[in-house]
């Protein structure tokens, strides 16, 4: 397998709707601005771009099939190749990583990865049916499918097993809407607090509305290369990327239903011990072992061995405030069972934000420095893409640039991880990025 | 009045449009460029032939008061929720009754849902568990008041109850607190 490294990405603004475009114009701003970022001329890259990869989750939301080729010839990039990839909520990173995919084995120098949803072509209600579709649909879909009544019986779980209570998941809300008040690319800027969480309408309980992420319409183009493909770059733009090298990609799979989850026991990260989880029965419905799965797989590529002292941040996928706990968990940023507290003590928050309360250990690993997918949106298929854009730019210590204000710059971010979920755990990715320059 | 029950006055949106035959049209075309997006409704109705296949017998079960889950018969692992072929071994289940009592082993309470469910809310999931019953069943909860969620209700004792008129879904069963 060959180094492969991104090198370029953009990102529409996410926004409830776009009734201004098609989804192929939206896509384009995005991957315009890629473009505009490296000093790639349209024309020069349509040259260059040896395939693409594209990234969008649901044929029901857009009654329009094969999508991916409309997106292909707007950009310019036909008749290079190019495949579909679908993965309910991890889409996007499955796409980033079949992206690195097809440039680690050597089929492609250069690859563009690119990634939309238009989710607002429904009302809300239907949305959210289509999404249960998601389910298993003899068992799960007719007894009342819908997606944060699954999560937030997961999460009810997590309360009864370990104590994790909804002014601790309150306080996720609150990290990530805080956070992006500051990303001009949220589709949600607002400061709140913990009671603001709680006084919000009540969607399947203790899950409220500000609990739980929208949807949107919206798009995320991320370019990598092989060091050939960095080179023609360099050749073609006069000077060189400044990209960050992907160091380690993982997945995983659990069983659609949750009720088949098994109950038996932990899959250890290397600074573990089975002590730790005595008595614990694994995944049930209150951890996602895929996640687990997804997190060893790329930390053993990447040979991260602890991962909260070897990571700077961390993108992850907090379509529920509650599954970004269960996340900091999966992903060994503390122990299964410790999430709440891990928030409570402001391990996850910005050092450098004020939040409206004293933590003891304020920001010993930002989670969700973007503002995630509760304050940004999740568009499907632009989510996971999007999370690599804004590693990427964190990274080259361009998030200033892009945002307008470095308040959200993590300080010399060497090292991050990429986090991409899908249908209560079915489906996850991480994919590890480093600075490569 | 708070601001929060202020922004929830609002007339319900619906999706019914306006029949509209013509647009105005500016004399020169540059002004196209600002023209506001034209929003057209499309519907789209299907209707599915769905076999229950390999997992029918479950639903035959339902409409005769009985409740079916299967059993590996290599390995004895016990599915709450049936499949044919066991995930551990790849051996073939037999079906077997499960017990009408069981317990909450989680649960929410929707105050939303999708579109087909939202006539129903607020309505109760659980997830029910057995013992000596590996994998746990999905279902609706009736007879708790949805107003007064708790984690108390988590190890409730339930009582599977079955619909009169059997309409085949997994819906032919609910449980109520034993
Ligand atoms: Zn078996």
């Amino acid at each position: 397998m060959r180094p492969v490294y991104l090198v370029s990405g953009g990102v529409s603004k996410f926004a409830k709707a776009r009734p201004d475009v098609t989804f192929q114009p939206m896509v384009k701003e995005a991957y315009d601005y890629a473009l505009k970022d490296l000093g790639l001329e349209f024309r020069k890259a349509a040259e260059l771009v040896d395939g693409t990869v594209a990234s969008y989750f649901s044929d029901h939301f857009m009654r329009q099939l094969k999508a991916g080729s409309m997106v292909q010839d707007y950009l310019g990039l036909t008749p290079k190749p190019s495949k579909r990839i679908e993965a309910g909520g991890a889409t996007g990173g499955v796409a980033f990583q079949s992206g690195w995919e097809a440039v680690a084995s050597g089929r492609y120098d250069i690859c563009v990865v690119y990634g939309w949803e238009t989710m607002s072509h429904v009302n809300t209600w239907k949305g959210n049916e289509f999404i249960a579709l998601a389910s298993d649909v003899s068992f799960d879909y007719p007894v009342g499918g819908f997606y944060s009544g699954y999560y937030a019986m997961m999460v009810v779980r997590h309360m009864q097993e370990f104590g994790t209570s909804v002014e601790q998941m309150a306080l996720v809300s609150v990290k990530n809407h805080n956070n992006a008040f500051h990303n001009p690319y949220a589709q949600k800027r607002m400061k709140i607090r913990i009671e603001d969480v709680r006084a919000s309408e009540m969607v399947a309980w203790p899950l409220t509305m500000l609990d739980i992420c929208v949807m949107s319409d919206g798009a995320a183009v991320t370019i990598l290369a092989s060091e050939d493909g960095l080179n023609k770059l360099e050749k073609a733009t006069g000077h060189r990327p400044k990209p960050a090298k992907v160091a380690g990609v993982g997945g995983g799979i659990d069983a659609m239903r949750m009720a088949d989850r098994p109950h038996g026991e932990v899959i250890l990260l290397p600074h573990e011990k089975a002590e730790d989880y005595r008595g614990l029965k694994y995944p049930g419905v209150h951890s996602f072992r895929a996640g687990r799965m997804a997190s060893k797989t790329a930390y053993q590529m990447a040979g991260i061995t602890n991962p909260l002292e070897e990571l700077d941040f961390i993108e992850l996928h907090d379509a529920y405030t509650s599954s970004e706990i269960q996340t900091y968990e999966d992903m060994g940023l503390c122990r299964y069972g410790e999430g709440g507290k891990f928030v409570e003590a402001g391990k996850p928050f910005m050092p450098n934000l004020e939040y409206g309360y004293r933590f003891p250990e304020q920001g010993k690993i930002p989670v969700n420095p973007s503002g995630g997918l509760i304050a940004c949106g999740h568009p499907v298929g632009a989510t996971g893409l999007m999370q690599a854009v804004f590693a990427l730019w964190q990274l080259q210590g361009s998030i200033g640039k892009h945002f307008g204000s470095n308040q959200l710059q993590v300080k010399n971010a060497r090292r991050g991880a990429i986090h991409s979920h899908a249908g209560t755990g079915t489906y996850v990715v991480v994919s590890i990025l480093e600075k490569g320059f | 009045m708070a601001e929060q029950e202020k922004k929830r006055i609002k007339l319900p949106e619906t999706d019914e449009g306006t029949v509209l035959f013509n647009v105005p049209f500016p004399t020169d075309l540059k002004d196209l460029k600002g023209m506001a997006p034209i929003i057209i409704k499309q519907p789209y109705h299907i209707d599915y032939i769905h076999s229950y296949g390999q997992d029918s017998p479950f639903f035959a079960g339902l409409a005769n008061g009985k409740l079916l889950g299967t059993r590996c018969g290599p390995c004895k692992y016990t599915y709450g929720t049936p499949r044919l072929h066991c995930m551990y071994c790849g051996g073939e289940c037999d079906w077997v009754e499960l017990p009408k009592e069981g317990a909450v082993h989680t649960f929410t309470v929707c105050q939303y849902g999708s579109e087909e469910f939202l006539k129903e809310t607020p309505f109760v999931l659980i997830l029910v568990e057995w013992p000596g019953v590996d994998t746990l069943f999905l279902a609706r909860l009736m007879g708790v008041d949805p107003a007064k969620p708790s984690l108390d209700w988590v190890g409730m004792k339930v009582r599977a109850q079955f619909k009169r008129l059997s309409k085949f879904k997994p819906t032919d069963v609910y449980f109520v607190p034993a």
